[in-house]
């Protein structure tokens, strides 16, 4: 009888109602892993290669192009929603990032494809980066059948599908559930990527390990923090915890106990932080980063460094901007904090470093500092300035690290800094174009990096934050004492007799520096249409 | 539309460094100087523009003339605006006089190894090297004529590469230790000045916040109109952050150690380059920037910038007279006529700011003399040593003699170009601070010291073992030095019309300030006064 009754009190849980066509960029590339694990289980082997990419390529140009078709709908601007009951955003942040994402996700699966660099198996057939067979243990016979063999793991390409399907979500996602299932979403299958390089397979396989369990912790975090909110707030929705926040709403009787209790709301936003700092690598959650970026295969560390982070620093701007702006006086001075430390300690760091992977894995570091001073304006400006930095610094490191994949000896990749003496005599043109980014890093002026540098300083400095700016600037010049660093060694040491060979990349590699070299002067030049872009995307749907 | 003229003159140098570097490797001596001619040609070009800009400058007229401006980064009220005004069309002119003579001085200087057996090195050294002097001399003219500060800021920062390639990718010691010594010094030169950029970057960012553009005009007017004002603690800070860039750059006391670094590791050629012309940047910068954008800030810290404007012209004077190595003596020469420089800006007088215009385009004239023929020295028995030499004027009587004239100009003989404006200084100076303007007098019986002593040893007495085989100047050599010695007469005996160009500038520049000249005014006779 009571069961009848209360059956009767509880509405019907309606069917949701979903937009398909503004979330259909992420169906796109979801839709395009799916389809690359059936291509795994029922095309023959020989093919797989092929298909896969095909299928990976078509899947981001698609979601691209409804990226596009969005953005120029106006749903960047005057349509901007929610969709999906309220869990994902469609505005213009998310379009904007979204866009970064495939066409860093487009570069990278280039690079995944690569096949030119590694010398061929004794059958004859090319083979990437990745290991030949995951499962197998390093040094056992089972690898070296597999590898004599000419096997391939394109399982990767799905892999990646489902990284970048998380990644858009990640920036886009406008509830706290949403966000942490974008979050283990991407964050899995680069766990799994980071395990398959094909050369040093322990170092590669610890550094997953490590990425795993650091990033299952941070996760855990996340997820401790998101309850302690909904304690505080009765509700994952990031408008309807701002509202709360702000006093605006009207409290759910259940949560009555909890609800504005202020322990739960600052103790919850410290570890959602928490979860996403570690993310986009600062410190002191930056621990992983050297580690994970000198271990995973080359391709897949530039894909990491360039799009986690874009992703990353997105769903932080959300969270920030949209659900927890009514309390920046409590956050604000911690993020000061955390962006100072991030700064010093990763351009300091980086100066001892001696293995070119180490010293880009410290220089993200850096470079997340420089990001977090524009995330504290806490104004339209600092978000467009944001959006820059993420966009012109994604294809800046792409070209770095496919630049590191080209630089080998016997033994595969030749990371250590030593090694790359002279580097400039033997091949200038690599030489000049690695000397590109390296200055780009530095932030010297006609490089996206400039022009990154100056309009997350300039927004810092305009909502007050001098002292910030002040100290961006002292750590820019640690910095750009490292990257010159390079610079030197390649251009005025002695080449040395054993050195490293520079293998002649196909047009994947090619391609992947080409664009990424182009990019980093267009938005140094003439960054005017780009500016503009971020700044028209710099509004967030609450 | 008109014909944009100082896009054109800038644009020039960089084209050619494209081309030049784009040229097909040299595969014997005839191609290798034909990589060589096409940036002469290019340089020469150049220098056809900025007389032509001269010519078309009307002193007295509007301050900033042939002024373009098209819109960059609206985002940021960014925009491509150039124009000139005296000084600067006058510094564009030198700068586009002197990089010919440059290029003609190190002709040989990268060149490829030819090894025993005959076989020409076939790379692309000796016309990146050309590359590289075109794009510093693009940059620089391009800094010249920017009237936006943030045109400015990018092309003051961006020069500091090819500057850098050129001292550590070229020099007279390319082995072991000594190449070790010259990368030092590359990396030292870019720190020291990107250390200095970006502290500006920040003043830079800074005056953006409270100006909201960056046109020089635009905000100079609002200054004098109140509609903009700066606390003066924050006009403080801002006017700090350029200077500081500025002093690195030009270099002042304490900020100076980069230069004999820079200079003494660099081929003479580069030496020059850097001292004559890419310092003068900075120097410039402080005159255009500093003073218009902080005209109160810059009288609040004048009296201390003359001190160490001071110090500069007496350290950089007896440190040069201790060198043993001849390219540092005359980098710590250098050093202390940046001190006559920047003293002359300070001042705010007209006397003394007129001085400083010339004197900038003075010692680039004399400097590059100087080196120039102290570099074929060096060059004929490849060491620096002041020790290595004694009595080349017995076997090269021509180079001695045209060592003596560069000599003579650098210590400032009446006759020649420098003692001009060492004198308008030293008056525009006097009239303010008068105890200041008597301890600089002694930069110049120290100047006198350091070049006559320095020839005493060189070039008198008997002829040291090594030298007899020292060859005389060549006719390419002889091309260099004429012109510059006949620019250091022209100079020295009618400065009219350069002065004629610059007093007006200066009088704006001092009326932006707020600053006239102390009562009674000196009529300045050789600029026709006011």
């Amino acid at each position: 009888m009571t069961g009848m009754t209360l059956a009767a009190a509880i509405p019907p849980i309606p069917a949701p109602h979903i937009e398909y066509l503004q979330l259909s960029p992420m169906l796109a590339v979801f839709g395009a892993a799916l389809v690359g694990i059936l291509a795994e289980a029922f095309v023959p082997r020989r093919h797989r290669y092929a298909t896969q990419i095909g299928i990976a390529l078509a899947g981001l140009a698609a979601s691209f192009g409804l990226i596009l078709y969005l953005a120029l709908d106006g749903y960047a601007g005057s349509k901007a929603d929610l969709a999906a009951m309220g869990a994902v955003a469609v505005d213009g942040p998310s379009l904007f990032l979204q866009g970064v994402i495939t066409l860093v996700a487009v570069v990278a699966v280039l690079q995944f494809a690569e096949r030119r660099l590694e010398p061929r198996s004794s059958t004859g057939a090319p083979v990437d980066s990745f290991a030949p067979e995951g499962a197998a243990v390093p040094g056992s016979d089972a690898e070296k059948r597999a590898a004599t063999s000419g096997h391939a793991t394109t399982e990767v390409y799905p892999l990646t599908m489902f990284a970048v399907g998380g990644m858009l979500l990640f920036p886009a996602a406008s509830d706290l559930l949403t966000m942490f299932v974008a979050l283990e979403v991407f964050s899995l299958p680069l766990y799994l990527l980071c395990a398959l390089a094909r050369r040093r397979r322990l170092l590669s396989q610890e550094a997953a390990v490590k990425y795993f369990l650091l990033g299952a912790f941070s996760s855990a975090f996340f997820l401790f923090g998101l309850a302690l909110v909904y304690g505080y707030a009765g509700s994952v929705q990031l408008g309807q915890i701002a509202r709360v926040v702000e006093g605006q709403a009207t409290v759910t009787p259940a949560l009555a106990n909890t609800t504005g209790n202020d322990a739960l709301l600052l103790i919850g936003l410290a570890m959602l932080g928490v979860g996403l700092l570690f993310k986009v690598g600062a410190v002191p959650f930056h621990m992983w980063t050297p580690d994970v970026y000198q271990g995973a295969p080359t391709p897949v560390t530039g894909f990491m460094a360039a799009a986690t982070k874009v992703a990353a620093f997105g769903a932080l701007l959300r969270l920030l901007y949209v659900a927890f702006p009514g309390i920046a006086w409590d956050w604000r001075p911690v993020l000061w904090g955390v962006a100072i430390l991030t700064m010093v300690a990763g351009a300091i760091i980086a100066v001892t470093q001696t293995d070119v992977k180490r010293l880009l894995a410290y220089s993200s570091v850096a470079h997340a500092g420089f990001i977090l001073t524009g995330v504290i304006a806490l104004d339209r400006a600092g978000l467009g300035a944001v959006l820059f930095y993420l966009a012109a610094y994604s294809f800046v490191t792409l070209g770095a690290f496919a630049v590191v994949t080209l630089v080998r000896d016997a033994d595969g990749e030749a990371t250590h800094l030593s090694r790359w003496a002279g580097l400039g005599r033997r091949s200038p043109l690599l030489a000049a174009v690695f000397a590109l980014f390296l200055l780009a890093f530095a932030g010297i002026p006609l490089t996206s990096g400039f022009t990154g540098k100056f309009a997350v300083f300039q927004a810092a400095a305009g909502s007050g934050a001098t002292a910030l700016v002040i100290v961006g600037v002292l750590s820019s010049a640690v910095a750009a004492f490292f990257y010159i660093r390079v610079i030197v060694l390649m251009f005025f040491s002695d080449p040395r007799a054993d050195g490293p060979t520079v293998a002649v990349p196909s047009a994947l590699t090619g391609t992947a520096i080409a664009l990424g070299a182009v990019v980093t002067v267009a938005l140094g030049v003439a960054p005017e249409y780009f500016l503009h872009l971020a700044n028209q995307a710099s509004l967030f749907v609450r | 539309m008109s014909f944009p003229l100082l896009t054109v003159t800038a644009a020039l140098p960089a084209v050619g460094a494209i081309l030049t570097a784009a040229l097909p490797a040299a595969t014997d001596t005839r191609s290798r100087d034909r990589n060589k001619v096409v940036p002469l040609a290019f340089s020469l070009a150049t220098l056809v523009l900025a007389c032509v800009a001269t010519a078309r400058f009307t002193p007295g007229g509007p301050r900033f003339q042939l002024t373009e401006y098209h819109s960059w980064i609206s985002q940021f009220g960014i925009g491509y605006s150039l124009g000139v005004d005296g000084i600067a069309v006058v510094l564009v002119l030198l700068t586009a006089v002197l990089v010919p003579f440059v290029m003609l001085a190190s002709w040989h200087d990268a060149d490829p190894v030819v090894d025993d057996r005959g076989t020409f090195e076939r790379n692309r050294r000796t016309q990146g090297f050309f590359a590289l002097i075109l794009a510093v001399e693009a940059m620089v003219v391009i800094s010249f004529e920017a009237t936006d500060v943030f045109l400015f800021y990018v092309f003051f920062e961006a020069m500091l590469i090819p500057m850098y390639f050129l001292i550590g990718g070229f020099g007279d010691r390319t082995k072991g230790e000594d190449a070790k010594q010259r990368s030092y010094a590359a990396v030292k030169f870019l720190l020291y000045n990107l250390l200095g950029g970006l502290v500006m970057l920040a003043a830079v960012i800074g005056l953006y916040t409270r100006a909201h553009t960056f046109d020089l005009v635009s905000i100079t007017t609002a200054l004098q109109n109140g509609s903009l004002h700066f606390p003066p603690v924050v006009e403080n800070a801002l006017f700090l952050g350029f200077m500081f860039a500025f002093a690195v750059k030009a270099p002042l006391w304490p900020l100076h150690t980069w230069l004999p670094n820079a200079m003494g590791e660099a081929t003479a050629g580069v030496a020059v380059l850097i001292t004559a012309v890419v310092d003068k940047v900075g120097t410039y910068a402080m005159l255009r920037f500093c003073l218009n954008l902080f005209p109160e800030a810059s009288k609040t810290f004048a009296p201390a910038i003359l001190v160490l404007s001071v110090i500069s012209i007496l350290y950089g004077a007896l440190l040069a007279v201790g060198q043993k190595d001849i390219k540092r003596l005359v980098a710590y020469a250098s050093i202390s006529h940046f001190g006559f420089i920047i003293l002359g800006i300070f001042a705010l007088t007209s006397q003394g700011q007129s001085g400083a215009a010339l004197y900038m385009v003075n010692h680039g004239v004399s400097t590059a003399a100087w080196l120039l023929v102290a570099g074929f020295l060096m060059s004929r028995r490849g060491s620096r040593l002041i020790a290595d030499y004694g009595g080349v004027q017995k076997v090269a009587p021509v180079l001695a003699g045209t060592f003596l004239v560069g000599g003579l100009a650098i210590l400032s003989l009446p006759g020649l170009g420098p003692f001009v404006s060492e004198f308008l200084v030293l008056v525009g100076t006097f009239e303010r601070y008068p105890a200041l303007g008597i301890v600089a007098t002694a930069g110049i019986v120290l100047a006198a010291l350091y070049v006559l002593v320095l020839y005493q040893r060189t070039m008198t007495g008997p002829v040291k073992a090594g030298n007899e085989g020292v060859k005389d100047l060549k006719a390419r050599e002889l091309v260099v030095v004429a012109p510059l010695i006949a620019m250091l007469l022209v100079l020295g005996i009618y400065p009219k019309p350069i002065a004629d160009i610059v007093n007006p500038s200066v009088n704006q520049t001092l009326s932006q300030v707020g600053r006239t000249d102390p009562a009674p005014h000196v009529v300045n006779a050789i600029g026709g006064g006011q």
